[in-house]
């Protein structure tokens, strides 16, 4: 199931009316190890304003008053209410009460993706499409205005930034990079000029990556049918790789999980297509 | 009197990008405050997967949010189509301020928005002297 399709559920720490406040200490450890769950929380207190409801599914968790939790349900019918009470529960326990009402509510569980995926700032992104050409793994489209987006960020390989060093802009961000601009960081004159500089992983390979890994694909064949060292082959492949990955950061796994050169180029002329068309039917584009 | 700004904390789960003790000593802080607060596992992750709860969170009136660099958390909201009101917004960063930093400002019933509007250049990084400052939001 893709992403977007999963429902969550949503806890509520409720230390409201009917219910009992609970220690500072036992509400940092429950919400740490909730969190660390992947759960979303929403202590209220009554203190403050909370975000609203939504209509995803809803467990509220309290001391309630004689050890009863409240018999209620949404008038509306549109939210799935499940109350519990946490009297004498430490916080592993409160978070398996939590995790088998997650299972009950076929809710998805958190942790199964680390949540890696370029986000773009449309403030600086004049719409090239420079990423959309250069990613593999289609994880880039255009909506119905040719605006570029991100269309499939679980295809994004995990903690590989390469498309954001392809940006002219600087405006694709993955926000758990570890530097800036990249992290959502201000972007500076000199992070522009040294984005340009790697716009062209190109540039620093001798010619436009795909093209290069075609070139060296076709020559790679010519020596089979000269040499047929396969070692040899796969030298040089691997050596085109090392120095990609050390001019785009992209991790040595997922370089080396790449296709065959073949299927690499056919994908690339497939993105470029893609990029073609989008810019093609551009208002103002002739 | 018009309502304090509500408070939501991301714990960046599913990353070390945010220092631990940070995110331990302002959720500390928080839960010790007796105040009510949203708190998500990781923003990244909701926004990856446009949960709805995105939408609640941006649109329930003016909000201080501590998770990591504005511009980055102004655009995973608005990846998922829930973008955050401009004017109505503050976010600290729990990747460059102190937690005491970040827990002070998240005290002060006063919002500083501080959502990005525009390209995001170094003209609008903050200057030297106002390194020592502590963040507005």
């Amino acid at each position: 199931m893709a992403l977007k399709d999963q429902t969550t559920l949503r806890i509520v720490l409720y230390e409201g009316s009917g219910a009992q406040a609970l220690g500072a200490t036992d509400r940092f450890t429950a919400l740490t190890t909730l969190l660390e769950r992947g759960y979303a929380i929403t202590c209220a207190t009554g203190a403050r304003p909370v975000a609203p409801a939504d209509r995803g599914a809803l467990l509220v968790l309290g001391h309630f008053d004689g050890g009863r939790p409240p018999l209620a349900e949404d008038a509306a019918g549109q939210v799935a209410l499940r109350f519990h009470d946490i009297s004498g529960l430490d916080a592993p326990r409160i978070a398996d009460v939590v995790e088998a009402t997650r299972s009950e509510s076929a809710a998805v569980r958190h942790g199964d993706w680390k949540p890696w995926f370029p986000v773009i700032d449309y403030d600086r992104c004049t719409n090239c499409m420079q990423c959309l050409s250069f990613c593999l793994f289609g994880v880039y489209g255009v909506d119905e205005q040719q605006r570029i987006q991100v269309q499939n960020n679980d295809n994004c390989k995990t903690n590989c930034p390469a498309c954001s060093r392809v940006c002219p802009e600087a405006a694709i961000m993955f926000p758990k990079y570890k530097a800036g601009p990249i992290n959502g960081d201000v972007v500076s004159d000199a992070d522009l000029q040294r984005e340009k500089m790697k716009v062209d992983i190109s540039a620093l390979l001798g010619g436009d990556v795909y093209s290069l890994l075609r070139e060296r694909s076709e020559k790679a064949k010519s020596r089979f049918s000269k040499e047929r060292d396969s070692n040899k082959a796969l030298s040089e492949r691997q050596k085109c790789l090392i120095k990609l990955a050390q001019s785009g950061d992209i991790p040595p796994e997922v370089l080396m999980s790449l296709p065959s050169p073949e299927e690499i180029v056919r994908r690339a002329e497939e993105a470029k297509a893609k990029a073609q068309a989008a810019l093609a039917a551009q208002p103002g584009t002739s | 009197m018009s309502a304090p700004p509500r408070i939501l904390y991301c714990n960046c789960t599913y990353a070390q990008v945010v220092p631990e003790e940070t995110k331990k000593a302002v959720l500390k802080k928080l839960c010790e405050s007796g105040a009510a607060f949203d708190a998500v596992a990781d923003l990244c992750e909701m926004s990856a997967r446009h949960d709805p709860a995105l939408q609640r969170l941006a649109s329930g009136g003016p909000v201080k949010i501590a998770a990591c660099y504005p511009r980055a958390v102004k655009w995973r909201f608005a990846a998922a189509k829930a973008p955050l009101p401009q004017d109505a917004a503050g976010v600290l960063n729990m990747r460059v301020h102190t937690a005491a930093e970040v827990t002070a400002a998240l005290e002060n019933p006063e919002l500083k928005p501080n959502l990005p509007a525009g390209k995001v250049s170094s003209a609008d990084a903050p200057s030297p002297n106002a390194v020592a400052s502590p963040p507005a939001a």
